[in-house]
């Protein structure tokens, strides 16, 4: 994948259809410790311990139309290959969590990218779900940190739907607006 | 910096679009993206979001874009199957953004399905 934010997609795209109602992303980009940790909660239906063995390996899906499942062991690869680690947890009938490091300064590190465009294919592909996105930078100086969360802008909205086209364009430039002011500068 | 306040200022602009809109119905087109891994690696949501740009603009109030899993041909992705009622479904292989709005403008708007961006089986 060329992008981090593509990876965050697909992996949403599980908890998407594990039945979780609520995903919660957490980015935090530590410049001090030259380390960005992407960590993916949701409450979905989980796997049991035999699955979870399984699931960083390529041969395993849920889905019926094809045998492989590359979603995990791709993002698995984009961590460790920038140095960083790789975690995954899961209880059955609790969720999941899935955790991937990332080296900022490495070479073979793929850029963040377009996390606006990420957030936005998925509250349009699930409204009914909630989508939460806790961004943070921490440099030496200070620690910036932009919270997005679709419950506060279903409440803002009322009846009208979240999916709309111009609920979807206004959401999408105001979380681009503010993950560029969060980063101040700085380039991920 | 926009702020949440913002979205609230649409609110109103936006009930007034939401009450001489349609509601949805039989005979609406739906566009279905593959949004899995393979047609996200494949560059699949600049594609959806290129759908739903066109048909927005073009105020196309009885299309609907939306998202499915692996559609199991995974070599060509990113895909996309359109449902006219009544016709039969069109699959459209290897789609890129100015394909995407193409589509939407001959099949969606004029008609005619956009022959070379089908899956022909070779």
């Amino acid at each position: 994948m060329r992008e981090l934010s593509l990876h965050i997609l697909d992996i949403v795209q599980n908890s998407v259809r594990a039945d979780a109602s609520m995903i919660i992303i957490d980015i935090e980009a530590d410049f001090v410790k030259d380390y960005l940790t992407i960590r993916i909660t949701d409450n979905g239906k989980g796997m049991d311990k035999e699955t979870l063995k399984k699931v960083t390996d390529a041969f395993t899906t849920t889905r019926k139309t094809r045998k492989v499942g590359m979603g995990i062991p791709l993002f698995k690869m984009a961590a460790e290959s920038s140095g960083g680690e790789f975690d995954i947890s899961s209880k059955e009938g609790m969720g999941t969590v899935v955790k991937a490091g990332f080296k900022i300064s490495s070479i073979d590190r793929v850029p963040l990218g377009e996390m606006e465009e990420t957030m936005t294919t998925l509250i349009s592909g699930s409204p009914e779900k909630d989508f939460i996105m806790n961004y943070r930078i921490v440099t030496e100086d200070e620690e910036r940190e932009f919270n997005f969360d679709t419950r506060e802008i279903k409440e803002e909205i009322e009846d009208i739907p979240i999916d709309d086209y111009e609920i979807v364009s206004t959401i999408r430039s105001y979380i681009k607006e503010n993950i560029k002011a969060t980063n101040g500068g700085l380039v991920l | 910096m926009k702020t949440i306040e913002e979205i609230n200022a649409i609110k109103e602009k936006m009930q007034k679009v939401l009450n001489t809109r349609e509601s949805q119905g039989e005979n609406d087109i739906r566009i279905v993206v593959g949004m899995a891994t393979c047609g996200i690696a494949a560059g699949a949501r600049p594609v959806l979001n290129a759908f739903v740009e066109e048909a927005a603009r073009r105020n196309l109030k009885n299309v609907k874009v939306t998202q499915s899993g692996c559609l199991g041909m995974c070599k060509y992705e990113p895909m996309a199957q359109v449902y006219v009622p009544g016709k039969e479904v069109i699959t459209y292989v290897r789609l890129n953004e100015e394909m995407a709005r193409k589509i939407i403008a001959e099949h969606i708007v004029n008609g005619n399905v956009v022959a070379g961006y089908t899956l022909d089986l070779e």
